[in-house]
């Protein structure tokens, strides 16, 4: 069942990187936060009750339904073109995508330590240079956003894959989540759009010696 | 202690957002300058006391601690001129209140905290708190520099994050189930290798935006540009330190085992590349905020360089790094009052300052020899330790290459310092020059004796602390 769940989330990865529109972003970061549910579900059963319920609803509210929501309502109200803009054709992308993923395959293959969760380590490292290969490639700040997002789903299955015994730093990916919706919240809700027009990170440039 | 004082500065910064009264503000602030003050000397008088579990009071975080109350009290009582001199709205001014009190409970806290994660979460909040007084004129370059600030914090943070994953997999394969700094030193030898070294990489990362070395030290040069100058006098300094604590803790441990070489390596890799690019960025930069930013990378850099050469080197680092935390602030309050005068950052339009600010000038002048450590200035012996432990330690070649490159640092600033202090500025009206009193200076003053005092004549109570802060790492 868990592997089934981490390989969607793998596949979800490789959409990410052809997906041509923004609401495609959105809908695939709301998927993974979906599929991160059940990932939790399975991997933190035996820990303590409340515990456990606090990360099931804080992936199910906060990375399935407020942030996506959020985003969508940011997307509408400063009226955001709808392409994704990236900088490198999304053939590309896919094929570096697909890289990365066999990469991290090779990369977590090659340590030899018996403990490992070697799948959760797969799938996390991939999610973690996706998102950093997104946040390079992509030209809107919103896309930086969400590029961010996906490193931050990784973070949260490299933390489960230790954090069965360890509740604590599941809990503490978790406040990272928070930490970057309130500053979403503070930043985007009105104000990045007053005061630029397009939101390209071209226009952040004018800072520098 | 600890839990009075976090419910406290909670309550206070709640009340600075909702107050719209001077006095009101006046009065909360000197509740709180009064709180910081208590919680520094109770962690003085009572070392290695754990408090509320995930706290504990021990040298190294007493020494920080003790630096960031007596920095708080200029700070708030600038924060008190800069907002009288600037018509901003009672929710704006409310909400920077807020932040700084904010901001200097998570940096304490990030101090005295005892485990990984705790640590982790404080240096979150500051984050958080310090974005908010980056923005506080919500100019459009304001923004641009919060945005980065936090786009390269969050990574960084994400980074630091990883790093601690990496690094409970090596503790729980020793069947350890808790992050505490002092259980994971206990047992560092026993750790694997492999994932020490990969969590020291990534939290050493992690950590270098807040302590502003390379490679992620861009966070901090926009950020310092952007924030209003007290803010600035914060981010510049006990912000720094929380950088360097988070990566000093995390050496301490793997000071026990036998990737320690490595790490000295990496450290000293990071420090050389650090002194490298402030180089060349003071030679061209004509900003004086930029500047300083820079400087600060700089200083970074020397005391890693301190950190990796070991021997003297560690408590030369230390101390530079109080020292480096007291003058700092001076010279960003000073640039504050020259930005009042001139409106203006660029050195270009600097100029004749003695003329219109004579003690401001003295400041400023003083200020140059203290931050280049010329003899008089404290950091003149921190440097010379640190020079002296690089010597030792056989580095003799980077000594030279560190030596030329602050040679070229001295003459980019003094260029630029004796510009603005003795040559007439272009195209400058002085018929409507903001008189500046002698009363808004004498903090800075203050900072810059203290510095020049407590590097040439440590008290008896200061070397033990150092010492007692640096015991656990191999002579």
């Amino acid at each position: 069942m868990i592997n089934i769940l981490l390989i969607a989330f793998t596949i979800s990865l490789i959409y990410i990187a052809m997906a041509n529109r923004m609401l495609t972003y959105i809908r695939i970061i709301a998927f993974q936060g979906l599929l991160l549910f059940g990932i939790a579900f399975v991997e933190l059963i035996e820990i303590n009750v409340i515990n456990l319920v606090f990360v099931l609803l804080e992936t199910i509210i906060i990375k399935t339904i407020a942030i996506p929501f959020f985003l969508k309502f940011i997307l509408d109200r400063n009226k955001i073109t709808r392409e994704a803009e990236p900088s490198v054709s999304n053939f590309i992308s896919v094929v570096i995508v697909t890289l990365i993923i066999l990469g991290s395959f090779f990369l977590t293959n090659a340590i030899r330590d018996t403990h490992l969760h070697k799948i959760f380590f797969i799938v996390a490292l991939s999610a973690l240079f996706t998102g950093l290969y997104i946040i390079i490639t992509r030209r809107k700040i919103l896309t930086h956003v969400m590029g961010f997002m996906v490193l931050e789903n990784g973070v949260f299955v490299l933390s489960l894959a230790v954090g069965s015994e360890m509740p604590m730093l599941v809990n503490m990916g978790i406040l990272l989540d928070i930490f970057v919706s309130v500053i979403l919240l503070g930043i985007f809700a009105d104000k990045i759009g007053d005061v630029f027009e397009e939101q390209d990170v071209e226009q952040l440039s004018n800072l520098k010696d | 202690m600890i839990g009075i004082y976090l419910a406290g500065s909670l309550l206070i910064s709640l009340a600075f957002y909702f107050a719209r009264n001077h006095l009101f503000n006046v009065i909360l602030a000197w509740i709180f300058c009064i709180l910081q003050g208590t919680l520094a000397i109770y962690e003085y008088a009572h070392p290695e006391e754990t408090q509320l579990v995930y706290f504990t009071a021990d040298s190294l975080a007493v020494i920080f601690l003790i630096v960031i109350s007596i920095v708080c009290f200029p700070v708030i009582y600038h924060s008190f001129v800069y907002l009288s001199k600037h018509p901003y709205k009672p929710r704006e001014m409310g909400m920077y209140y807020a932040a700084t009190v904010m901001l200097i409970a998570s940096i304490s806290a990030a101090y005295l905290s005892n485990h990984m994660g705790i640590t982790w979460v404080f240096v979150e909040l500051t984050t958080l708190s310090a974005s908010a007084l980056i923005y506080h004129r919500r100019s459009k370059l304001t923004l641009e520099g919060s945005w980065k600030y936090i786009f390269i914090c969050s990574i960084s943070i994400t980074l630091v994050f990883i790093g601690v994953l990496f690094a409970t997999v090596a503790v729980q394969q020793q069947g350890i189930n808790d992050l505490f700094y002092k259980t994971l030193s206990r047992n560092a030898s026993m750790f694997n290798v492999f994932w020490m070294k990969l969590a020291f990489l990534f939290i050493f990362t992690g950590f270098t935006a807040k302590a502003g070395l390379v490679p992620m030290y861009t966070a901090g040069i926009d950020a310092k540009d952007k924030a209003p100058y007290p803010a600035d006098a914060l981010l510049a300094s006990v912000l720094m330190n929380v950088g360097f604590i988070g990566i000093f803790r995390f050496y301490e441990i793997t000071s026990h085992t036998s990737i320690f070489e490595w790490t000295n390596k990496i450290i000293l890799i990071s420090a050389i590349l650090s002194v490298f690019v402030a180089t060349v960025y003071m030679l061209r930069v004509k900003n004086i905020k930029r500047m300083m930013a820079y400087s600060g990378v700089e200083h970074m850099g020397i005391v890693m360089l301190g950190i990796a050469a070991g021997g003297i080197g560690y408590y030369a680092a230390i101390l530079h790094l109080i020292l480096h935390s007291l003058a700092k602030p001076a010279l960003f309050f000073q640039f504050g009052q020259i930005y009042r005068i001139y409106g203006s950052k660029s050195v270009y339009d600097v100029g004749n300052y003695f003329k219109y600010n004579i003690t401001g000038a003295i400041v400023l002048l003083l200020a140059y020899f203290i931050i280049t450590a010329m003899p008089p200035s404290g950091m003149f012996v921190s440097e010379f330790l640190i020079f002296k432990s690089l010597f030792a330690s056989g580095n003799l070649w980077i000594l030279i290459l560190v030596l030329i490159l602050l040679t070229m640092i001295i003459w980019a600033l003094g260029k630029n310092v004796f510009k603005m202090l003795f040559i007439k500025p272009v195209d400058f009206d002085d018929t409507r020059v903001e008189s500046i009193p002698f009363s808004e200076s004498i903090s800075q003053i203050i900072l810059l004796i203290l510095v020049v005092y407590l590097g040439l004549n440590p008290p008896e109570e200061l070397v033990t602390l150092i010492n007692s802060a640096i015991s656990t790492l191999p002579r």
